[in-house]
């Protein structure tokens, strides 16, 4: 057995991350240096990356360019929409949700956070806080991102001084109580050169904390589930109807929240009935517990009619059943929400109309202000909005947990994902 | 306090199973495509785990180039039995025979290209409104930005700079007649994974995979199989050398790899070690730099 066949690499935790910034915070620079000094970059790729660099007059190894995707992102210089890179090291494996940081790619940002353990800022170390790193961190505190390091880059540039990385995590902390954010960490690095990106820093011998990777390797990530609150989507229903398996009836989903374990007493909704866990199914074999975010097939010991859409829940412990839900909107499209305007509803497996009765105020994600002069909804904006919908919904708060507390609207007449809302 | 925590592979497969299942859910005529390689061998092996115990509620969709290894072949029939799934195969040569395409001509010919039109006159015929894909989003840069469920308009045509926003674990599969989707349940996987999730789940792979001697000649720096209807430049010889297959596709642009890897845990560290992609061996993405976003653009897997 080798090194990445044996039981340790086949059990590595996996950690989402997101990154934000811009162009000029060298996002694209630092992600390059992570996969570069963490040896996930290939000959063949570098080879490629090496002939650009040239072909563009850059001095160093242009890093940025490992990350350009669609051919008008290289063109334009820009990245347009989210990648998904992946590395990994011998402690865990990463999914990067590489975004753009532009408040005209606000979507995309959210987009990027809606998965992440944990998310990545940039802030330039010369210009400190600006609104760009406001809204990266009101997005991600939005969208419930547990944990959140921030990157003071560029230190070469400011002569690798402490006093201007005190300034600026001091004058962040104070700024960040506005905010509801879990766990915050702060690294100070120069992607370009690769301070304390993979390797320690020489240049900042006052600086005692993990170097980027390090974080991103020891960052407890196996509470960011909800293990309290039960919650079963019906996904499918599989009925085998043959010889061997005549009387199967199984409801295949993917554990939301909570632990279920064979002969707990569960709850449907919406119908209410109640019963018993006979079994946790898998291919290989039967499981005593489920737990997020395992897909299994659950078979209950009575027949009860169970549709997808259905929500598998206990007693003791019920989410919200609701028509009428308070959330706080993203805009994803160019023409805007429209006030009483019907869409249809996406809620974990549940599909629903909804009609949207009001839209409360919009925040301004630069300062975070509420404007309520002006609530047209347009393509990046975050408003709060009430909707009602045609069918109770079974919801927690975003906050309690990011899967029931999460939906989606889609136009009626495009199909497009128009809105993205997060139950209040 | 107990830890409820999945390692990386298992978290990778409940995600992939979601998403397989969310196919069956929402689509009314779904299919799989299925290369006979290695990552469609494990989309098809996750689907047959997402139904358990009932059968797979789709069909297994091989487009079938005419210059396939006869192994693929063989395996595939074989996985077919097993699963006691259904097959339709959708023959490129039928396409060229019928006029529906013409066979590129020279050294470099190929009918990767061509069987974009077969695939799409296949999901035109039988209706198809989902078709699954073992694509992954760290094989090729403009795959890394593609969605799980991925629109294609009346012409089966992808535009990249107009996908849908698709957030949590939440897949908006709606669409108009004649539209259909592209599905991509390994999405997050990479090459390693893949191989991780084989070797955990010790799942049967064509012998191609492994190390074994074959009739082989160098193409620019690549090592191609000599097989009856690859022609020969002057200055090409055959030679017979030890070789597996790191990814397997039509004949004319599967590279092969010097290797003496003879199991699975020979191929992670074979992996693990190498420097090159494994995309790096495909004459098909040298063509230019945005070939992969030029042929998914038009309708390719």
């Amino acid at each position: 057995m080798t090194q990445f066949s044996n039981n340790s690499y086949l059990d590595m935790e996996l950690l989402r991350f997101s990154t934000a910034g811009s162009v000029d915070d060298g996002k694209s620079t630092l992600i390059g240096r992570l996969l570069y000094d963490s040896k996930s970059i290939f000959e063949d790729q570098l080879e490629a990356v090496k002939r650009a660099s040239i072909k563009k007059g850059t001095e160093h190894l242009n890093l940025a360019l490992f990350t350009d995707g669609l051919r008008a992102e290289r063109e334009q210089g820009i990245t347009i929409d989210v990648a998904y890179r992946y590395f990994a090291t011998p402690k865990r494996k990463f999914i990067i949700a590489d975004t753009p940081g532009h408040i005209q790619y606000t979507r995309n940002m959210v987009t990027g956070a809606s998965t992440a353990n944990a998310g990545l800022v940039l802030i330039d170390a010369r210009n400190g806080i600006t609104e760009q790193t406001c809204r990266h961190s009101y997005i991600s505190s939005l969208l419930k991102i547990p944990h959140l390091i921030f990157c003071i880059n560029k230190m070469d540039l400011v002569n690798y001084s402490e006093e201007v990385y005190k300034q600026i995590t001091e004058t962040f902390t104070v700024f960040a109580e506005k905010l509801d954010l879990r766990d915050i960490r702060f690294v100070p690095i120069s992607a370009l050169f690769g301070d304390n990106v993979v390797d320690r820093s020489t240049n900042m011998p006052w600086y005692t904390g993990g170097t980027l990777l390090e974080e991103l390797e020891t960052v407890e990530i196996d509470h960011d589930n909800d293990f309290t609150s039960p919650r079963f989507p019906v996904q499918y229903v599989i009925r085998p109807e043959s010889t061997e398996y005549h009387d199967y009836r199984g409801y295949a989903g993917r554990v939301a929240g909570g632990v279920f374990a064979k002969g707990d007493q569960v709850t449907v909704l919406p119908s209410g009935l109640t019963s018993t866990i006979k079994t946790i199914d898998t291919y290989t074999g039967e499981l005593d517990e489920a737990y997020p975010p395992l897909s299994v097939t659950i078979q209950l010991t009575d027949d009860i009619d169970i549709s997808r859409g259905d929500m598998i829940v206990k007693a003791d412990n019920m989410p919200r059943v609701t028509q009428d839900l308070e959330v706080m909107m993203c805009w994803m499209n160019a023409r805007p929400l429209q006030l009483n305007g019907k869409y249809i509803v996406k809620h974990t497996t549940r599909e629903v109309r909804c009609v949207v009765k009001e839209i409360q105020y919009k925040v301004n994600v630069n300062n975070l202000e509420q404007i309520t002069d002006d609530t047209t909804v347009r393509l990046n904006d975050i408003a709060r909005v009430v909707i009602r919908c045609t069918k109770p919904l079974f919801v927690d708060s975003y906050k309690q947990n990011r899967i029931t507390g999460a939906l989606i609207l889609i136009d009626e007449g495009t199909n497009e994902t128009v809105g993205v809302a997060m139950v209040e | 306090m107990k830890k409820y925590q999945l390692n990386h592979l298992r978290e990778l497969e409940s995600e992939a199973i979601f998403v397989i299942r969310e196919v069956a859910a929402q689509f009314e005529h779904p299919c799989l495509l299925f290369s006979g390689g290695k990552d469609s061998i494990v989309l098809a092996y996750l689907a047959m785990k997402a139904f358990w115990p009932a059968k797979m509620p789709f069909p297994l969709v091989h487009i079938d180039t005419g210059h396939n290894f006869e192994e693929t072949l063989t395996y595939r029939d074989q996985l077919v039995e097993k699963f006691g799934a259904q097959l339709i195969v959708g023959s490129v040569q039928e396409s060229i025979e019928t006029g529906r395409v013409t066979e590129e001509k020279g050294f470099n010919a190929s009918r990767n290209l061509l069987q974009t039109t077969t695939l799409l006159d296949t999901i035109e015929k039988h209706k198809f409104d989902a078709a699954m894909g073992g694509g992954r989003r760290d094989e090729e840069k403009a795959r890394a930005k593609e969605r799980f469920f991925s629109h294609r308009d009346e012409f089966g045509q992808w535009d990249p700079k107009n996908q849908r926003p698709e957030l949590w674990n939440i897949f908006n599969g709606r669409k108009h007649m004649g539209e259909h989707f592209r599905v991509f349940p390994i999405s997050n996987w990479t090459e390693m994974d893949v191989w991780q999730y084989i070797l955990m789940e010790n799942i049967e792979m064509p012998s191609l995979y492994f190390t074994h001697m074959r009739e082989v000649f160098n193409r620019d720096g690549v090592w191609l199989y000599h097989a009856p209807f690859m022609k020969l430049k002057p200055n090409e010889k055959v030679e017979i050398k030890q070789v597996r297959c790191r990814t397997i596709g039509d004949i004319s642009c599967t590279g092969l790899t010097l290797s003496s890897a003879e199991t699975l845990a020979d191929i992670i560290s074979e992996i693990a070690a190498t420097r090159v992609t494994e995309r790096g061996g495909r004459e098909d993405d040298k063509r230019s730099e945005a070939a992969m976003e030029d042929r998914k653009r038009e309708g390719y897997f």
